[in-house]
């Protein structure tokens, strides 16, 4: 056989690693090519164009003064909600429908494939932050077309900063929770918790105690993006928000790779 | 080119590999036996670095698998035909392979028609697959970037005779070509045909290994058996019995402690007409099979096989082969 002269070795001189943006857009099309991502994005997309109309003719008939930031935090809450889903599942879908197996048989290095999908969910942050951005002057012009008002934009640019914080910080907290659980039932529900039921019982044990009212801004990452929700975040705010931003986003998402590198990918 | 060194694998007090070493050439197909649960996809996982190992080592063409550049265009694996997102189509999870490993997209067309999967079933999700049709995209996937090794674990499950019978076309042509096929399978027919060497695991060990031939000789213990129907059976019995020859009845015809040429010989001489003879190996190597890995076993098998059982086993490898 004159097979068996091959040599038992791989030349592997001519392979180049994968490079990291082919990795980054194979994640990216990985959220868009199921029903279910395609849909997640399109509900997210739609959910805010529907707030949006909602808002603007709520404004209109009660003949309410907006401002562009209004318009803004309006669009907050479907993105604030849905976005961070998609972080989640960024990461728990491979596990729940054990795609991991294939995808770090492509790309050994754990630490790689994490990576890309974190820039894919902030590219998508950024693409969320454009089109609310866009969507948001839209309904402010249109505001001042349809009232006669005079339109107030404040500091867009500014804001656009702030909304890109909060869009990344919603996904990246889904996203550090996704890789804590690697289960998405897990992930979403948790990351429901931290974000609706832990606000309610920080505001209420901060009302009974006072040593915990004082500590709360340092720890309750929810409530220190409100800040940049309105844009009134100064420099403490900041300062807390780091802190508290460690605490429910780095910790999570250090335990979370840590937890990835060494899984076994069943 | 894959090396596999001392390899242990335990979960606590259990140990699902245990200190097993062997290799596989380049321009061979090496079938890995055993039953379920023998440690055969533990082994798997931790060539492709998705299980670490608790002791030991594993190299494919010298390298650790994590070193491979771009392990895709060297390595095909197939560990789990099911492991594949259910709302993506078959297409997609080609595409997704291709765009990771840098190949053109035609190469996902080339796949699909390779692996028999038409146009209008590839645009089909994997949630309405059957896992004949899962496998061939696994199997397609595998292939993808042309790797020179092939890592698949029970490739053959699911796919209906014709398509074991296309597999094993499609991997020997692999290793004629200087690829390295190294296959699992729980189904001794489905390996014996097509594997140069087999290795037999149970509880996690090596029980043996070596060439058909090999394992036959150490499964006869040297002595051939015929499988042999005559038009008067009880006449071919006297015959091989005055040559000195141990005949013993096996369904039909006979079983013989001789090799079919000696057999044929006999019945030559004395005139007798056959109407079936052939050498008894398959059922030798099916005992063995069954007999080195019974402690794993999870089904209670009676004493012996008993011929008609080896009769027919042997009818259907034959089926499988036609």
């Amino acid at each position: 056989m004159s097979a068996t002269t091959a040599p038992a070795t791989l030349d592997v001189s001519h392979t180049p690693t994968v490079p990291f943006g082919r990795l980054v857009a194979v994640e990216l099309r990985k959220l868009a090519d199921t029903r279910a991502g395609r849909w997640l994005l399109i509900a997210i997309a739609g959910l805010t164009l529907l707030v949006l109309i909602i808002q603007l003719s709520v404004v209109l008939g009660q003949d309410l003064h907006p401002k562009y930031i209004d318009f803004l935090q309006g669009m907050n809450t479907p993105m604030g909600i849905l976005l961070p889903v998609l972080g989640v599942l960024t990461v728990t879908s491979e596990w729940s429908q054990r795609t991991a197996m294939v995808t770090f048989t492509l790309e050994p290095s754990r630490v790689r494939v994490i990576a890309a999908k974190f820039v894919s969910i902030l590219l998508i942050s950024v693409a969320a932050l454009v089109i609310g951005v866009l969507l948001g002057a839209l309904a402010n012009a249109l505001y001042g077309a349809l009232s006669g008002h005079t339109v107030v934009w404040g500091n867009p640019a500014k804001f656009a900063f702030y909304y890109l914080l909060l869009y990344i910080f919603g996904m990246a907290t889904g996203f550090a929770f996704g890789a804590l659980f690697l289960n998405s039932p897990a992930g979403i529900v948790i990351y429901f918790v931290y974000s609706f039921v832990l606000p309610t019982i920080f505001g209420i044990a901060a009302a009974l105690m006072t040593w915990f009212e004082s500590l709360q801004p340092w720890i309750d990452f929810n409530n220190d993006q409100g800040g940049l929700i309105d844009a009134t975040i100064t420099g403490k705010d900041w300062a807390q928000l780091a802190v508290s931003g460690i605490i429910w986003l780095v910790v999570p998402m250090a335990i979370g790779i840590w937890r990835i590198r060494r899984a076994e990918v069943k | 080119m894959i090396k596999v060194e001392g390899l242990t694998r335990a979960y606590g007090s259990f140990i699902a590999v245990d200190d097993i070493t062997f290799e596989c050439k380049p321009g061979t197909v090496t079938g890995f036996l055993g039953p379920n649960g023998a440690g055969k996809t533990t082994t798997m996982r931790v060539m492709v670095g998705l299980t670490p190992p608790t002791h030991g080592d594993v190299t494919i063409g010298g390298l650790h698998y994590k070193d491979i550049p771009n392990p895709g265009r060297h390595v095909g694996v197939l560990l789990d035909a099911s492991a594949q997102h259910a709302g993506r189509t078959g297409r997609e999870v080609l595409e997704i392979g291709a765009r990771t490993m840098g190949l053109p997209g035609t190469r996902v067309d080339e796949m699909l028609d390779l692996v028999s999967l038409d146009a209008r079933e590839s645009t089909r999700r994997v949630r309405n697959y059957s896992l004949g049709m899962r496998q061939r995209l696994g199997i397609a996937h595998a292939l993808l970037g042309e790797p020179t090794v092939l890592i698949l674990d029970e490739p053959a499950n699911g796919l209906d005779p014709a398509g074991i019978r296309w597999m094993r076309g499609l991997l020997q042509g692999y290793a004629d070509q200087g690829g390295t096929v190294f296959l699992s399978s729980h189904l001794l027919h489905e390996v014996e045909q097509i594997a140069d060497e087999m290795i037999l695991i149970g509880n996690g060990r090596i029980v043996a290994r070596g060439t058909r031939d090999e394992l036959l000789r150490d499964a006869t213990g040297g002595v051939s058996t015929t499988l042999v129907t005559a038009l008067d059976n009880h006449q071919l019995a006297e015959a091989l019995t005055d040559k000195g020859i141990v005949v013993h009845p096996a369904g039909e015809g006979l079983r013989v402690t001789a090799e079919p040429v000696d057999v044929g010989r006999v019945a030559a001489e004395r005139q007798i007409v056959l109407t079936d003879l052939r050498a008894g190996h398959e059922g030798g190597l099916e005992d063995l099979f069954l007999e080195l890995t019974a402690e794993t076993q999870r089904d209670v098998l009676p004493n012996e096989v008993t011929a008609n059982e080896v009769t027919a086993s042997e009818a259907t490898a034959s089926e499988v082969r036609a």
